[in-house]
């Protein structure tokens, strides 16, 4: 099965991206930890997207697919934007204890996705910063 | 749409609980920033959060209490989560997080933590 989502970057969509693919998900009758797992890591990339690759701009988009196929979760998340954002695709562990002494907010979204995901894939198509995301679900 | 976090603060003596309702995100978390800035925080000398009501948590929301919690802890405020959704506390094990922040299961041990 599969289904597609297309997004303006503004952070007040977020919630709909977690409704779509919490949906998808819960369609395909698993269950509610993995769901929240998967919701998780597509919101931290696409919180990235929007914020740090777009600057919030709303008048950008980004596309999201989503393919089950057996067991195996694809997810795709292009981004229409004009930047090329290309973080890693894993990152090293986040140093917790040093970010509550420096009081961090961020730098942990990252870790999230590639602590959750199997896969974690940046690339550039057609211009476009493209992340791929794949699961094997239980 | 209304808005997906509310924040409840419910003041006594030396503690104060703060009731999650919601969703924390990248577009809520300033919603709990804005509570975990106050400074009348720093007079108690326990700060709950009760998370019951808590159905989702990001990094955002993550953050917001990192980077409260060594201000907080500097000026003796303990804080404690409790009533926390397993796939919300979760969250937090993925990260580690559930051994540098103190989590019990109900606000009796929160209480006593």
């Amino acid at each position: 099965m599969q289904d597609r989502l297309r997004i303006s970057c503004s952070r007040q969509n977020l919630q709909q991206v977690r409704d779509f693919v919490r949906g998808f998900l819960l369609t395909a009758q698993r269950s509610d930890l993995v769901v929240n797992q998967v919701v998780l890591a597509v919101d931290e990339v696409v919180a990235n997207f929007i914020i740090h690759a777009n600057g919030e701009d709303a008048t950008q988009f980004l596309d999201l697919l989503l393919v089950l196929a057996n067991h195996n979760l694809d997810i795709e998340i292009e981004d229409y934007g004009s930047t090329l954002f290309l973080p890693q695709g894993k990152v090293a562990n986040p140093d917790l204890k040093a970010y509550i002494q420096q009081g961090r907010k961020g730098g942990m979204g990252m870790a999230l996705v590639s602590r959750i995901m199997d896969q974690v894939e940046f690339f550039e198509r057609n211009s476009h910063t493209v992340c791929h995301l794949s699961k094997v679900l239980s | 749409m209304g808005p997906i976090m509310k924040v409840t603060a419910q003041p006594a003596d030396t503690t104060l609980t703060l009731l999650l309702d919601g969703e924390l995100d990248a577009s809520s978390a300033v919603v709990l920033d804005t509570e975990l800035n106050k400074p009348e925080l720093l007079r108690y000398k326990k700060v709950l959060i009760d998370c019951q009501r808590l159905s989702y948590i990001s990094s955002a929301g993550l953050g917001v209490f990192i980077s409260h919690l060594q201000r907080l802890q500097d000026s003796n405020v303990k804080l404690v989560f409790f009533n926390m959704q397993e796939k919300v506390f979760n969250v937090f094990e993925i990260l580690g997080l559930d051994s540098l922040m103190t989590i019990v299961p109900t606000e009796q041990e929160a209480l006593a933590a």
